[in-house]
C-alpha cells in the first residue's frame, strides 16, 4: 500500500508469517503445547469430578482414559516434554544470577533445572507407587 | 514533518500507562514452571502407565485414589498444580491464537479465562 | 606478504576466483512507481566479499539509481541492515561464501519503504526517546562533588545492553512487531533495561509507563528471534523477560504499598501527557 508521503507499506502476512522460517514454526509448536497441557488439565479435573461421583463413574472414566484417550495422552506427553525442554532452555535468560561474585552460566542454570526435573519426576513416581495402600 | 505536528500526533494517541498484565502473567509464569516440572510425569503416570504396561491397574483403583486424595496436603497440592496448569494454558493459548492471526483478543481472553475459572471452581468443589 | 605491484588491471578486473552471483533486489521509486518490483543483476564477486560489496558493485558499475544506507562496512554503525534471503542481516556482515548463487535482497521487514532498500525509521527513534534513555540519578551530584562510582561487577550487570547499534534487525525479526507496529520493540526495551540495571539509575518507575505498558514488555511473547539476529549479541529477549519480572514485582509491591510515589522530581509520561493535553 502506497502512502500519501510516498512510503510503501508491505502487507504483513497475518496468517502465514510463522510458516516462513524454522524458528517461527518451532515457536508456534512450543506455544501450541499449552493447548495440550490445557486439555490434559481439564481431563484431570473431570477425572476428579468423576471420582467424587463414586466407583462406577471413576472406573468408567479411567477405562476410557486408557483406551480411547490413549492417542491423545501420547500427544500430550510429547508436547509436555517439548514444553519442559524449551522452558528450561530459556530460563537462564530471565535469571542473571551471581554466586560468589561470578555470573552463573546458562549451561549451569539449564543443567540445574533438568536435574530438578529428573528429581521431581522420580519423586512423584515413587510417591504414587508407595504413597497409598497396596 | 515538523516537530509540533509530530507532538500533536502523540497527544492524540492514548497515554501510555502501566498494564495489569502482571496478574495473569505471574500465573502463567508459575504455571509454566509447574507444568514443565510435573506434566510429563503426570501424563506418564495417569495416562500412559497402565495401557503401556508400566504399572498395575490396581494402583489406580477407586479405593486407593480416594484414600490418597482424602489427605488435605494432597488436596492442596493437587489444587495448586491443576489451578496453575489451567491458567498457564489459558493465557498462553490466548497469545497463540493472537499469533495465528485471530484479532478478537478481548473475546478470546474472556472465553479462555472463563473456561479456566469454571474448571478451577469445579476443582475446588470436588476437592473440598 | 605479496610484494608484487598492484596494477591498474588488478584494480579494475575481478580476481580469477570470482563467483557470479545473481542478485535480485527490491526496487521502489516513490516518484515513479505505485508498488515495488524486483530487478535482477549479475554480479561478479570476489571470494572474500560481503553482500554490501556486491551491492556497492551494482551501484558503481551496473545501476547508479540504486539507493541504500551503509557506512562503516564493519558492523559497528548499524546502517546497512537489509533482508538477505529473508533473514534480517547487516549486509557488511553477510559473507557471500556462506550464501547460494542467487540471493534476494529486500529492505528491512516491518518498516515502510522510502526508496529501494531504504526504510523509514522515525517511529523507532521516537520509541527510543520514549524510554528516557539517560541516567535518572537518585542523588544529583555537581561536578565539584565528583563522579558516580561503580564497581566492575555493577558495570558487568548492564554492559551487554549498551552494545546496541540501532540496526533494527531485531524489529524486522520480531513477529509481534510485525503484527503490531505500536509495540515499543526489542531495541528500545533493551535500552530501557540498560538504564534500569545501571547502579547509578533510579528511574525504573519513570520508565514504567512505557516499559510496563501493554505496548511495552507485555506485547512480547518471547519468540526470541530478536536475540538470534542481533549482530552485537545484545540479547533483547533476555532484557525483556527480566523487565517483565521486574514489572511484575513492582506491580505487586505497589499493590501492597500504595503510598509509595514515583521517583521524586521525575514526572511520569502520563503526567506529561495530561499537562500537555490541558494546554
Amino acid at each position: 500500500m502506497k502512502l500519501a508521503n510516498g512510503n510503501y507499506i508491505r502487507p504483513p502476512a497475518r496468517y502465514s508469517w510463522w510458516l516462513r522460517q524454522g524458528r517461527y514454526w518451532r515457536y508456534m509448536l512450543r506455544e501450541l503445547s499449552s493447548l495440550f497441557i490445557g486439555i490434559f488439565s481439564l481431563m484431570l479435573v473431570w477425572g476428579l469430578y468423576r471420582l467424587s461421583q463414586g466407583e462406577a463413574a471413576f472406573s468408567s472414566w479411567s477405562a476410557n482414559l486408557w483406551d480411547q484417550m490413549l492417542p491423545l495422552s501420547l500427544l500430550v506427553f510429547v508436547f509436555a516434554f517439548y514444553h519442559s525442554v524449551s522452558w528450561f532452555a530459556v530460563t537462564p535468560k530471565a535469571m542473571p544470577l551471581r554466586f560468589a561474585g561470578k555470573r552463573l552460566t546458562s549451561a549451569f542454570i539449564v543443567g540445574a533445572h533438568l536435574l530438578l526435573w529428573l528429581l521431581v519426576t522420580a519423586l512423584t513416581w515413587i510417591a504414587f507407587i508407595y504413597g497409598g495402600e497396596a | 514533518m515538523n516537530l509540533t505536528d509530530r507532538n500533536a500526533d502523540n497527544l492524540n494517541k492514548e497515554a501510555p500507562k502501566v498494564s495489569h498484565k502482571p496478574v495473569v502473567w505471574s500465573l502463567f509464569a508459575a504455571g509454566g514452571t509447574v507444568t514443565a516440572l510435573l506434566t510429563p510425569v503426570l501424563v506418564l503416570l495417569i495416562g500412559l502407565a497402565v495401557p503401556l504396561g508400566l504399572l498395575p491397574q490396581a494402583l489406580f483403583s477407586y479405593a486407593r485414589i480416594q484414600a490418597m486424595l482424602a489427605n488435605p496436603l494432597i488436596k492442596l497440592i493437587v489444587f495448586f498444580v491443576l489451578f496453575l496448569s489451567l491458567w498457564h494454558a489459558a493465557h498462553r493459548l490466548r497469545i497463540t491464537l493472537h499469533d495465528f492471526g485471530l484479532r478478537a483478543d478481548g473475546i478470546v481472553a474472556i472465553c479462555l479465562y472463563a473456561i479456566a475459572a469454571l474448571a478451577s471452581i469445579l476443582l475446588a468443589i470436588v476437592l473440598i | 606478504m605479496n610484494s608484487e605491484k598492484v596494477t591498474a588491471a588488478d584494480q579494475v578486473e575481478p580476481s580469477k576466483t570470482a563467483r557470479m552471483l545473481e542478485v535480485e533486489i527490491l526496487r521502489y521509486d516513490p516518484d515513479q512507481d505505485e508498488a515495488p518490483y524486483y530487478q535482477v543483476y549479475q554480479v561478479p564477486c570476489q571470494e572474500e566479499w560481503v553482500v554490501l560489496d556486491a551491492v556497492n558493485y551494482i551501484k558503481d558499475k551496473l545501476d547508479r539509481t540504486l539507493s541504500y544506507r551503509w557506512s562503516c562496512h564493519m558492523a559497528v554503525c548499524g546502517s546497512c541492515g537489509m533482508m538477505v534471503n529473508g533473514e534480517p542481516t547487516l549486509s557488511c556482515h553477510a559473507f557471500i561464501r556462506d550464501l547460494p548463487d542467487r540471493i534476494k535482497i529486500e529492505p528491512l521487514e516491518n518498516f515502510p519503504v522510502a526508496r529501494d532498500l531504504i526504510v523509514e525509521m522515525d517511529s523507532f527513534v521516537e520509541k527510543l526517546s520514549s524510554v528516557k534513555p539517560y541516567i535518572n540519578a537518585a542523588i544529583e551530584k555537581t561536578p565539584e562533588e565528583g563522579t558516580y562510582t561503580q564497581l566492575p561487577q555493577q558495570l558487568q550487570d548492564f554492559q551487554l545492553y549498551t552494545q546496541c547499534i540501532n540496526c533494527l534487525l531485531c524489529y524486522s525479526a520480531c513477529p509481534q512487531f510485525a503484527l503490531n507496529e505500536d509495540f515499543v520493540g526489542p531495541a528500545a526495551l533493551a535500552l530501557a533495561h540498560r538504564y534500569n540495571l545501571d547502579s547509578r539509575d533510579r528511574g525504573r518507575s519513570v520508565r514504567e509507563d512505557v516499559v510496563a505498558s501493554n505496548l511495552g514488555v507485555w506485547e512480547c511473547s518471547f519468540v526470541g528471534a530478536c536475540s538470534e539476529v542481533c549482530p552485537k549479541h545484545v540479547d533483547p529477549a533476555a532484557a525483556i523477560q527480566q523487565s517483565k519480572i521486574a514489572a511484575t514485582g513492582d506491580y505487586f509491591m505497589r499493590f501492597l504499598t500504595p503510598w509509595k510515589k514515583t521517583t521524586k522530581g521525575q514526572k511520569s509520561s502520563k503526567e506529561i501527557h495530561d499537562e500537555a493535553s490541558k494546554r
